[in-house]
């Protein structure tokens, strides 16, 4: 019973959702934005610090939200170092097809990205799959300078 | 069917419901009867949008089938079947709410366009600025923007009446916002995301001492309450169909008719005119001068089928029962370990909306959808009314006439699977 809820909330999601890392401000970040998802109130600040050559220094976040949306935020901000730019941008793509394509997987190639399998189990919650895209939204709006992004 | 033929079933029906038969009442809403992830299906949204007894549903195809046609234009024989039943869904509302006439009875799209036109009319005919609208700390979104959009619009001043812990009314406060430049007081009468029934009467006769009209969001309350405006001695009072068992697009806007009638139009368009040239227009009196347009007629024949229903189940009825609901439910949600209901307040409606140590409202909503228990979860578009009591957001638990302790207890089930996750 409840295999899709069991699916959905994982230990490992349970486990980033309630003590999220990386979940502070950044001081010396070099770009920075917000995002909300105003069905549920969520709201998010996402800081990035990039190395002259493009890569991610350091990446982390602040903010409240559910257990989903926090997993991912707290993943992301792992995930996200060392990566390029464009790298990062990649990594969404493959991250926003993880949660909404049946059958698609992360394979391990590259960096630990094979991690992000845990959040697939969002695929079968469609009204969740904002809260699993909102910080990595957020994220690309802070690369490109957008400041501040809403998932409506 | 004769009138008597109707009034003799209406008896049946109240008769039968003395002691309230909720199985029965279960069998009138087709909705009710299915399963949700293989779950027998607790409705628990009723705050949001209630379901409609077949009356409604039946009403409504009936219209569409027999005898649609636009209303006070046609001189052809399906026009004025409609027209007729269109006012007299009209009549039916005045009745409901003990208005003095169909007259008083504005038909908008639901609460929240009521309140937009008084803000937008009774703004334009009676407010300079510097004039004070006062509202209260647990609105609904729909009664605070609009004042926020007219004091930018036209220099008002607005002010917000304190709510404390338990979530009532400061009574004291309110007094002392009361003063020369208050015009209008503007104000829930159940608050949507907490359920504290304010006591409106008394807010109305503070306000009325002051020389202030008062307008009443009585979207939550119309479903749970017998309402009766001439008693309450407010000058508005807003509310909507759908949370009342009601078809969506369509609700009630009631004023005095001598204060609705001085106000000028929402809108402008067909229906609403005595004469139109090229150069001006000359408006119809209330309610017609603000109902620009064709109006929403089916939705108003299905809004007073749904008014039917529950008049011929009586609303002390569904009253009691409702609070028996409330009373059982508070109970055995306050019994769950880690769980805290936001808004405490002695008199409530059927509302409750909690929170739980560990698990966000979005997962606690989630999971209970998968054991067959629909809730809201997020601010109820009340978000400084979560503010004030210091939550992003809440699950809330909202029923209605069709709910049942059984379904009670499948929600706590539910809580218990939150818990197994987050606990």
């Amino acid at each position: 019973m409840f295999d899709e809820l069991r699916q959905l909330y994982q230990e490992v999601i349970l486990d980033h959702g309630t003590q999220p890392r990386n979940h502070h401000a950044l001081a010396d970040a070099t770009c920075r934005a917000d995002g909300s998802n105003p069905v549920c109130g969520d709201m998010l600040t996402v800081y990035l610090k990039l190395n002259p050559d493009g890569t991610v220094a350091d990446c982390a976040f602040e903010g409240k939200g559910c257990a989903i949306s926090m997993a991912s935020a707290s993943m992301m901000t792992e995930l996200v170092k060392g990566r390029t730019v464009a790298e990062v941008k990649t990594l969404f793509e493959s991250f926003h097809r993880l949660c909404t394509e049946d059958g698609y997987v992360l394979d391990d190639a590259e960096e630990d990205a094979d991690r992000l399998n845990v959040l697939a189990g969002v695929r079968e919650f469609p009204v969740r799959v904002k809260c699993a895209t909102l910080a990595w939204h957020t994220m690309n709006a802070a690369m490109h300078g957008d400041g501040e992004i809403s998932t409506e | 069917m004769s009138d008597s033929m109707k009034t003799a079933e209406v008896l049946e029906g109240a008769n039968s419901m003395l002691a309230f038969d909720v199985e029965r009442v279960r069998a009138d809403f087709p909705i009710l009867h299915q399963e949700i992830y293989g779950q027998p299906l607790v409705y628990l949204d009723n705050g949001a949008s209630a379901q409609c007894p077949r009356a409604v549903i039946d009403s409504m195809s009936e219209v569409y089938e027999t005898y649609y046609a636009n209303v006070h234009r046609g001189v052809h024989y399906l026009s004025q079947r409609s027209t007729d039943a269109f006012e007299g869904a009209r009549e039916k509302v005045a009745r409901f709410i003990n208005a003095a006439s169909a007259d008083e009875i504005v038909f908008a799209r639901g609460t929240t366009e009521a309140i937009n036109l008084v803000a937008d009319s009774f703004g334009r005919a009676f407010l300079e600025p510097g004039d004070e609208v006062i509202i209260s700390h647990m609105e609904h979104h729909s009664n605070i923007v609009p004042w926020q959009l007219l004091r930018d619009r036209a220099g008002i001043v607005l002010k917000v009446i304190p709510i404390d812990d338990s979530g009532n009314l400061v009574m004291e406060a309110y007094r002392e916002l009361l003063g020369p430049r208050t015009k209008l007081v503007a104000i829930t009468h159940v608050a949507n995301s907490i359920g504290t029934i304010v006591p409106v009467k008394e807010v109305a006769r503070l306000a009325h001492a002051v020389g202030a009209k008062v307008l009443i969001d009585g979207a939550q309350a119309v479903p749970h309450l017998q309402v009766d405006v001439q008693d309450l001695g407010v000058d508005f009072y807003a509310f909507s169909s759908h949370k009342l068992y009601g078809p969506t697009g369509i609700g009630v806007l009631w004023g005095r008719f001598d204060l609705l009638n001085a106000l000028p139009p929402y809108q402008g368009g067909g229906d609403m005119i005595q004469r139109v040239t090229l150069e001006k227009s000359e408006f119809k009196a209330a309610p017609h001068r603000f109902e620009a347009g064709t109006p929403a007629i089916v939705e108003a024949v299905g809004l007073g089928v749904a008014i039917d229903y529950v008049t011929a189940l009586g609303l002390d009825n569904i009253a009691a029962h409702e609070h028996g609901i409330l009373a059982y439910a508070t109970a055995k949600l306050s019994a769950v370990e880690g769980l805290e209901i936001v808004g405490t307040a002695e008199d409530k409606a059927a509302i409750v909306s909690f929170t739980m140590l560990g698990a966000h409202p979005h997962d606690i909503g989630t999971i209970l959808d998968r054991t067959g228990v629909a809730v809201r979860a997020g601010h109820h578009c009340a978000e400084p009314t979560m503010d004030r009591f210091g939550v992003d957001a809440t699950a809330r638990a909202s029923f209605g006439l069709y709910n049942t302790r059984e379904e009670v207890d499948q929600l706590v089930e539910g809580l218990m699977l939150v818990k197994e996750f987050f606990g």
